[in-house]
């Protein structure tokens, strides 16, 4: 008797072992996987090293919007871009992750901002690594993108067929940095106050509507409390969602443009 | 771009000066190829018994699409004036459809070749990015005071170039003009530049150009970060420190 027990004991468990064995299959045949990973997905399918396999990475994937299934050999030499393209891009999603990090902890009036930006320093978890973070990556992403735009231009990059993306290239170079300058006002310490009036005023100068431009900056004559909630909104919102779509154009045109350019 | 053969412009030019002849003539009596689609000339079905024609279309080597049609039960025959059963309806270019490759590039996947780089370059980045956020504290000077002006007060460092021009230059050129031309010069660069060259020996004044370019901006940035002191005053960062005079 228990011996048939036991044997009974055996099959169940040897029953729920093959249960969980077809599990991964069965998961993957489940309609919610199907409808997340495309036909041809290698998590659908599984991925043993094939050139079919390496394109269907790509092509079944969001990648696919920002790569090629194949570049030029050359292409991928870091030798020939020095990644700073795309190491700009990445600092750029490096700061749109801490910043919005730092506005959950941050109000943009002069009355609080600057004891805002103590508080997260001293009393936020990681708050004050988070805002080295976005401060040093800001400074990085003004560098790489200069840099960037030297590789380009050295490498004659610059010319037919690219000399559009070029000019879309030098619109991205030009928003970097007033995202950069943005973002300079609103620790609303002696530093950003001071660096701001000095480059504010020498936009004043700039003939015919130079003082309405920088009136309607400011939201006054002088940098105050309405300069910081514009410059907030220009910073966190409105540039970023502008440089968005400039890099869309041109990461769009790298790959109509033919890719990389070169070999030289 | 492909030639067409002469043969069959020849062909085609007759068909056409039959057609119209035809149309000119008795008008009930055209029969052109019926249900051709992209056919040029307007077709009209033959009137006549139950069985229209059965046309069937074959592409030819050389790209023109013939018409064979075999008449009906009836109908009259569509044949041409030199008892051709065919006419030249378009002529595809070669390089209209198909992009013919003169030359093979050679091509890596861009899984795992490219993918791995970036990967690997953006961890580098985030590392480096922590190890030195976790040792170089931002700056956080006191609290914004409008009565209170630092000596010297400085622009962020990427304007400091512009700031330095301001000790040589009216504002409105130090601060619009020659940065305005630097930024439009820079972004017409594509189209001033007609060398069609890649090649460094072939450009050495574009390249000579823009390095002085560069060299110029990054000279002003630097005297104007580290040789600037109290009232934007020339001083030696060696003797006084940069501490008081620049801050990231």
């Amino acid at each position: 008797m228990a011996r048939r027990i036991g044997a009974g004991r055996g099959q169940l468990l040897q029953e729920r072992l093959r249960r969980f064995q077809e599990l991964p299959q069965r998961i993957q045949g489940s309609q919610v996987w199907t409808s997340i990973f495309r036909p041809g997905s290698i998590f659908r399918k599984g991925y043993t090293d094939s050139p079919r396999n390496r394109s269907y990475v790509i092509m079944n994937s969001v990648l696919y919007h920002l790569h090629p299934v194949k570049v030029k050999r050359h292409a991928v030499k870091v030798s020939y871009t020095l990644c700073l393209g795309g190491l700009s891009f990445f600092l750029f999603i490096i700061l749109t992750v801490t910043g919005i990090f730092l506005m959950f902890f941050y109000r943009p009036t002069s009355a609080q901002a600057w004891n805002d930006i103590k508080t997260l320093q001293t009393s936020v978890t990681f708050g004050l690594l988070v805002r080295n973070m976005h401060r040093w990556a800001a400074h990085l992403m003004v560098l790489s993108v200069f840099l960037h735009m030297a590789r380009v231009f050295y490498h004659g990059a610059y010319k037919p067929p690219r000399e559009f993306n070029w000019v879309i290239g030098v619109i991205l170079l030009t928003l970097t940095l007033l995202l950069s300058f943005t973002g300079y006002l609103l620790p609303w310490d002696q530093l950003a106050l001071w660096a701001v009036t000095v480059g504010t005023n020498m936009m004043g100068y700039t003939p015919v509507f130079g003082q309405q431009v920088r009136f309607a900056l400011l939201g006054g004559v002088e940098i105050g409390t309405e300069t910081l909630l514009r410059w907030y909104v220009l910073h966190v919102l409105m540039l970023p969602f502008v440089i968005v779509i400039f890099m869309a154009i041109h990461f769009w045109r790298v790959r109509k443009d033919g890719g990389v350019s070169g070999p030289l | 771009m492909t030639e067409v053969p002469e043969h069959l412009l020849k062909r085609a030019a007759e068909r056409r000066a039959a057609l119209s002849g035809e149309k000119g003539g008795d008008g009930g009596g055209e029969a052109p190829p019926p249900d051709q689609p992209g056919g040029g000339e307007p077709a009209q079905e033959p009137a006549g018994g139950g069985g229209g024609p059965a046309p069937a279309r074959a592409a030819t080597a050389t790209a023109t699409a013939t018409a064979q049609v075999t008449a009906g039960a009836g109908a009259a025959a569509p044949v041409g004036p030199a008892g051709h059963t065919q006419r030249l309806l378009t002529v595809v270019k070669a390089g209209s459809i198909q992009d013919v490759k003169a030359t093979p590039v050679d091509k890596v996947h861009v899984w795992p070749h490219l993918l791995v780089g970036e990967f690997v370059a953006s961890l580098a980045m985030t590392a480096f990015l922590l190890v030195f956020s976790a040792f170089v504290n931002a700056p956080l000077l006191g609290t914004a005071n409008p009565n209170l002006t630092p000596n010297p007060s400085k622009a962020p460092w990427y304007f400091l170039g512009l700031q330095e021009l301001l000790t040589m230059f009216h504002p409105m050129v130090a601060g619009v003009t020659i940065p305005g031309m630097g930024i439009f010069g820079l972004m017409f660069a594509g189209y001033i530049d007609k060398n069609p060259s890649h090649k460094p020996e072939d450009r050495k004044f574009a390249i000579a150009l823009f390095t002085l370019f560069m060299m110029f901006w990054a000279t002003l940035v630097i005297v104007g970060s580290f040789f600037r002191g109290e009232g934007f005053n020339f001083i030696f960062p060696w003797r006084q420190g940069v501490h008081e005079i620049f801050d990231l």
